[in-house]
């Protein structure tokens, strides 16, 4: 499985070859297996399923609000998408900027920290803590800061102005540039941390042998680092994009109610507001098959290139 | 090399371009703690330490404190124990359906949080559980148990197998092995694994706001006061909780070099 | 190396400076210091075109610190680095016309066999890049393995390719880091005679970093000896082996019998020097001495001395020591080496050919050291004597 490969990181590879109590470990394993698995299935695979399940359920005629029978009505599928398509689309669209946004950013800070800062083992240490450091503050509360960060008086949107990037009226906070940004800086960690995992493993007598064979400083980049760095890019950006596309704490935060509203904010509403469980249903199972559709072809067409 | 080449200066400077991205945000919420903010703390107003002084000054922040780490808490433990067991046999044994387990572990990460808390909800409703603490726990073990199973298993990777065939040459049972050997090798992984799983668990608001019912979280805490205001002693806390990490992270390295060194 | 027309064929003529009587590198007073760290000390050499040159010492030794400087992979905190002529020292190293065959090889593992070593040829914008490229690997007879990832192929097979991949871009001087370090031993000797074929074959000068002194001597035209950044000796094999300078070379390059001397006299008319070792009178060629010396290490290399039993004559005329007595015999095939305890002046090695019907001495035996004149040499009596010789820790 291939997208089992590109999350679960280069370990499998080596590991798959030759264990050598294969034979008789059977038993043991089961045993230790046992209890995740049944937690998983439990807790993962059968709500999937009643999940599934609720997205077929029909309206009890002249029922309570929130009453609904089992059912196999099809229909709320085309119903759903007809009504949200904007918003599903809206959050594709902006969890890809938000992946390549990451990308552009985390790239650089991850090749520091992975070749620049190599046998320097208190600057790398130092470099990675700062990566991860936003995992220690709440993930709520930054996203708030951005909104003070961004405010229509603040410096940020002060000086983009005064740089004309901004017309003399324009805003970004309550714009859909704000939600992205945050989406962007939620996930920058989950980009930046894989691509350091695998520069850190490039051997540097490669971009050695780049140069002695005539590749400039640019083509060794091109030719070596960027194509053996491929599998951290193929996680960082899963680990950006997947999160990124169900997030709705930086649309509801920091966007307005109408040109940024993302799906997670739908299906969030449609549970607890309107109590529309077969509508929330639908676009749950909609939102995750799209993007195991999305990962594995995404994943495949990484995976022809043979990382290695 | 000792001479300049133009690559060299610019991609550090992006680099700190970067850093300076991921930074200010936490650099706002450590200053906000100390603003004369009111209600609302949106806009600076003036130093007080008034926060810090009486963290709990605002209602409900410390009771939905309490009830994050009791909930990461409990969720770390149960999600590092199942982990480690399901990585430790997904790496040694060769069994049949070894790549379906792979795939069910990973499934829940590909999954966005929002589904996977519409999902548990569906669940919890149509079985008429309760929602609250224990909901809360069970869904949050269900999300960190992949992240520990990919971290403790790239930690068992790294371990010679012929260790495991050293102790049950010199007599050790399996029992033994794991204990004696095994366990005490992928300590610093699972130790690590664990730190993931609690921040994970800590941090999460979408999937406890889905599966919390009345149940409250910092998290949960924070993001409904954001609509009315967030009191500075949030930020206080958050502050608080970002130094002890910090510190915990470099009492790690420095014991952890210390030990190599000697 | 069974098909040698296919190779003449992967020649391209006149591509590098084949023909000898140019100088394909020479270094000026190259320093390189790493912070209080002299690795390379002021060294000067030059290589002439289409030879094969070694630079041999032990680990630590600023072999490796100079070869990369003459890649660019490392500048030189003082000195100048020309290639046939130009001097280099700023130039980085993909502009330089020098290819590295790296100790681990560095293969790209993205690419393919064919592709690393088409790689140097795409960067240059060459013409015929696949061609030339297969060509490359026939030389090293690995053309039908073109197609798949280094991780498939053997040490030895990888080991060719990275030499594929420096040759074929017909560089002026083709460096060798430690290349045959991670093979076996029947393997490094098979590759030992193929390089030097290959050598022979292209005619690029190759500069060899090794800290094998067979390996240095079987394929180097000229060996440099490097001890603690500089050079010791530089000299063909034969050459350095027979007349060592100085006792770290005396011990590296082989193994000799060193003792201290004072000399006393001289004799012949100034052609013989009289040296009195713990009171035994040795004579040495006064050319093979250093000149001038009071206090000397005599020196003589182990297979040039022969046992004599107790009551046996020495041939008249030699040099002899002794009585000693033999504390160690060991067999070794072609020879057996003996350990001989001299009282007063140490332990000595003999290494005695096994030409049939000769007697072993056994352990115990009190036997007489004796050797031709011509073959003793003297040295400055200012070193250590043990210098250049492997302590216990010390890589083989």
């Amino acid at each position: 499985m291939s997208v089992v490969a590109a999350l679960g990181g280069p370990e499998q590879a080596g590991t798959e070859a030759a264990s050598p109590q294969a034979a008789g470990a059977g038993r043991g394993a089961r045993r230790l297996l046992a209890p995740g698995v049944l937690y998983l299935v439990v807790f993962f695979v059968l709500p999937v399923g009643v999940l599934l399940a609720t997205s077929f359920y029909a309206r009890v005629p002249g029922g309570e609000l929130g009453e609904y029978t089992p059912a196999l009505r099809w229909q709320n599928y085309p119903e759903a998408l007809a009504q949200f398509a904007p918003q599903l689309a809206r959050s594709f669209g902006f969890a890809a900027v938000a992946t390549v946004a990451a990308l552009l950013v985390g790239y650089p800070m991850a090749y520091v920290i992975a070749v620049r800062a190599r046998g320097r083992p208190g600057l790398q240490g130092l470099l990675v803590v700062l990566v991860v450091a936003p995992f220690f503050t709440s993930f709520i509360l930054r996203t708030v800061a951005w909104k003070q960060i961004l405010a229509d008086q603040g410096e940020v949107v002060g000086a983009l102005r005064w740089l004309h990037v901004l017309p003399p009226d324009g805003r970004l906070s309550a714009a859909p540039a704000a939600v992205v940004i945050g989406l962007t800086y939620s996930f920058l960690p989950f980009m930046v941390l894989p691509l350091f995992a695998s520069l850190e493993r490039l051997d540097p007598r490669l971009l050695e042998a780049g140069t002695d064979l005539y590749a400039t400083p640019l083509t060794t980049f091109r030719t070596v680092t960027l194509p053996l760095s491929a599998p951290g890019v193929v996680a960082g950006t899963l680990l950006t994009f997947i999160p990124a596309v169900g997030d709705y704490v930086n649309s509801s935060l920091l966007g307005n109610n109408t040109t940024t509203t993302m799906i997670g904010q739908v299906i969030d509403q449609r549970f607890f507001r309107t109590v529309d469980y077969p509508t929330a249903a639908v676009l749950s199972v909609v939102l995750m098959v799209a993007i195991l559709t999305l990962v594995s072809l995404y994943v495949r067409r990484a995976g022809t290139e043979e990382l290695v | 090399m000792s001479r300049v080449r133009p690559g060299a200066a610019v991609v550090p400077a992006f680099a700190a371009l970067g850093f300076v991205f991921l930074l200010v945000p936490i650099a706002y919420t450590v200053l906000f703690s100390f603003n004369d903010g009111g209600k609302t703390n949106l806009v600076w107003r003036g130093f007080t330490l008034d926060a810090w002084r009486n963290p709990c000054g605002a209602p409900r922040v410390c009771s939905a404190l309490v009830g994050s780490l009791q909930v990461g808490l409990l969720a770390t433990l149960v999600a590092t124990a199942l982990g480690t067991l399901l990585a430790v046999a997904l790496v040694r044994a060769r069994f049949r359906g070894r790549g379906a387990v792979n795939l069910l572990v990973l499934l829940p990460m590909t999954t966005p949080e929002v589904v996977l808390g519409a999902a548990l909800v569906s669940q919890f409703l149509s079985l008429r559980v309760p929602l609250g603490f224990g909901t809360v726990v069970v869904a949050h073990v269900m999300f960190c148990l992949s992240f520990v199973v990919v971290a403790v298993k790239a930690r068992v990777a790294t371990l010679d197998p012929a260790l495991e065939q050293a102790a049950a040459d010199l007599y050790a049972s399996p029992w033994q092995t794991f204990w004696r050997v095994t366990f005490p090798l992928l300590l610093p992984g699972i130790g690590a694994a664990a730190l993931l799983a609690f921040s994970l668990s800590f941090d999460d608001f979408i999937v406890t706001n889905f599966t919390s019912g009345g149940f409250e979280t910092f998290p949960k805490f924070v993001y409904v006061s954001a609509t009315r205001g967030i009191p500075p002693q949030a930020n206080v806390i958050s502050s608080a909780m970002f130094v002890l990490a910090l510190l915990v992270v470099v009492l790690v390295r420095v014991a952890s070099r210390a030990r190599r060194r000697r | 190396m069974t098909t040698v027309g296919t190779r003449a064929a992967a020649v391209e003529p006149g591509a590098a400076p084949a023909d000898g009587g140019g100088t394909a590198l020479e270094l000026r007073s190259v320093t390189k210091r790493f912070g209080d760290v002299v690795a390379v000390d002021e060294l000067s050499l030059a290589v002439p075109s289409g030879t094969f040159f070694a630079l041999l010492g032990p680990s630590g030794c600023g072999k490796t610190t100079t070869l990369r400087m003459v890649a660019g992979l490392e500048r030189p905190s003082a000195g100048t680095v020309c290639l046939a002529g130009r001097d280099v020292t700023g130039a980085p190293a993909h502009r330089r016309p020098v290819n590295t065959v790296f100790q681990s090889y560095a293969l790209f593992p993205h690419l393919s066999v064919l592709e690393n070593v088409a790689f140097g040829l795409r960067r240059r914008r060459a013409r015929d890049v696949r061609a030339r490229a297969l060509e490359a690997l026939e030389l090293v007879e690995l053309a039908h393995l073109a197609q798949r990832r280094p991780s498939q192929l053997s040490g030895g097979q990888q080991q060719r390719v990275a030499l594929a991949r420096a040759v074929v871009n017909r560089p002026a001087l083709l460096l060798l880091d430690e290349p045959l370090g991670a093979l076996d031993l029947r393997l490094r000797r098979q590759m030992q005679v193929e390089l030097k074929a290959i050598q022979a074959e292209v005619g690029i000068t190759f500069v060899h970093v090794t800290h094998d002194q067979e390996e240095a001597m079987t394929m180097a035209d000229t060996v440099a000896v490097m001890n603690h950044g500089r050079i010791e000796q530089l000299g063909g094999p034969a050459d350095l082996y027979e007349h060592p300078r100085t006792a770290f070379v005396a011990n590296f390059l082989g193994q000799s019998n060193l003792v201290r001397g004072t000399v006393v006299e001289t004799l012949d008319g100034g052609r013989t020097l009289g040296v009195d070792v713990g009171g035994a009178r040795v004579r040495v060629p006064a050319h093979r001495s250093v000149p001038g010396a009071r206090h000397v290490l005599v020196g003589v290399r182990p297979e040039k001395v022969r046992l004599v039993a107790a009551g046996d004559d020495a041939r008249g005329g030699d040099n002899e020591l002794g009585p000693g007595t033999v504390v160690d015999t060991s067999f070794a095939g072609v020879s057996t080496q003996y350990q001989v305890r001299v009282e007063g002046l140490g332990t000595f090695g003999v290494f005695a050919q096994n030409l049939g019907g000769g007697s072993v001495h056994a352990p115990g035996s009190v036997v007489r050291l004796a050797w031709d004149v011509p073959h003793t040499f003297a040295l400055d009596g200012h070193q250590e004597v043990g210098a250049g010789t492997l302590g216990p820790g010390d890589e083989p």
